[in-house]
């Protein structure tokens, strides 16, 4: 059996969607039409829910007590998905999402995971030295600042709620949700204008 | 730096020595055709309660530490699949033997 | 039931040198000290998931470990917070 895990990717890949179609256990329709669904979802979806939470207290208070009814409030379905946490930056704290056992990420509402975040670099560096691996992407956390880490090993995906940055004062939520990128929503860069 | 002298699973990675050093490939790095298929399937065979992803998560974890860091993100997911699939009885050995030679 | 603020250890124990299995508290953490944040709800045992073995709903919870205390090294204050299973706890 050894061997035959080992067959070429492509080969295996192409063999098993083949007896699995022959079974009716997964036909191709199906693989296409999940691949759309899953194409579709993207950082902008995370980047509207901060930007309505910046602007609505209430929408906030949502995404924090229940982060999948907030997504959902905003037309992501959540339905049989794992629970949403969604992390709070303030003025004393500053949230890192990492997964160092594999690479759980909140897809349902910023899309597949970035390289970056399933690297051996980033699983190994985030939990033991995050401020100087932050430093890949010039982020810099000031020391009146506290890290927060969130080793996610478990049923949870946590996304960060990150501060709204000045000179966004006035902005609508097309605009605010323009400047929230995916590495905002992991910790990784902070938005700025 | 040490690494904790403990008995540590190979995709384990927090904090651990050798990739300590390693920069962050901060680029984006667009996923195949291939990735994206076995990222649709993989969802499938969850939400048809055929293999969890925990299951995945084993699998992948059996993988040689070698092996493991040779293979890319999504190559590790389809052999993961076919040990799990092949493990549950869902597709025989010989079936797969066969279907290979044929793809 | 473990309330917040609880002091915990993790438990210094190594399933990967009996045998195969799926673990999921970090190895960084065994036997480590923290406090319990939150109760995050039940879930079933990932252990017993990943070998399609009939699964006990387990509580999980938020624990919150010193950063710089794991490693030697680090900013004081900053912190690693890490979903684990109540049976990977005991209370301190």
């Amino acid at each position: 059996m050894m061997e035959l895990i080992e067959a070429e990717s492509g080969r295996l890949l192409a063999a098993i969607t083949k007896l699995l179609g022959e079974k009716g256990i997964v036909t191709e329709d199906e693989l296409v039409s999940r691949q759309a669904l899953t194409d579709a979802a993207n950082p902008g979806q995370g980047a509207r829910m901060v930007a309505r939470a910046w602007l609505d207290a209430d929408y906030r208070a949502l995404m924090l007590r229940d982060g999948a009814a907030a997504a959902e409030a905003m037309g992501i379905p959540m339905r049989g998905l794992p629970p949403l946490g969604v992390l709070e930056n303030d003025a004393e704290t500053h949230h890192l999402v990492v997964c160092t056992l594999c690479s759980c990420y909140p897809r349902a509402v910023l899309g597949y995971p970035p390289f970056w975040f399933k690297s051996a670099a980033y699983r190994a560096r985030a939990v033991r030295d995050p401020r100087g691996m932050l430093g890949e992407w010039g982020t810099i956390v000031p020391d009146s600042v506290k890290l927060r880490v969130v080793d996610s090993t478990a049923d949870y995906r946590w996304m960060v709620l990150p501060l709204r940055p000045a000179g966004t004062e006035g902005w609508d939520e097309a605009q605010l949700a323009a400047i929230v990128r995916d590495g905002d929503m992991i910790g990784v860069t902070v938005p700025g204008v | 730096m040490d690494d904790l002298e403990v008995p540590r699973a190979q995709h384990d990675m927090g904090g651990v020595s050798k990739f300590m050093c390693d920069p962050v490939d901060t680029d984006t790095h667009a996923l195949t055709d291939f990735d994206r298929r076995v990222d649709a399937l993989r969802q499938l065979l969850g939400a048809k309660q055929v293999m969890s992803v925990d299951e995945l998560r084993r699998g992948i974890e059996a993988i040689p530490e070698a092996t493991y860091h040779q293979l890319s993100y999504y190559q590790r997911w389809i052999r993961s699949i076919a040990d799990n699939l092949l493990v549950r009885g869902v597709i025989s050995a010989d079936e797969l033997r066969a279907a290979l030679e044929a793809a | 039931m473990l309330q917040p603020g609880t002091p915990v250890q993790v438990k210094l124990d190594w399933p990967e040198t009996r045998g195969p299995c799926h673990i999921r508290t970090p190895h960084y953490l065994r036997g480590r000290m923290g406090v319990v944040e939150r109760h995050l709800g039940d879930f079933p045992n990932p252990e017993d998931l990943a070998f399609a073995r009939p699964a006990a709903r387990l509580p999980l919870y938020h624990v919150r470990f010193d950063q710089p205390a794991l490693w030697g090294e680090g900013y004081a204050g900053d912190a690693i917070v890490v979903e684990l299973y109540e049976s990977w706890l005991e209370a301190r």
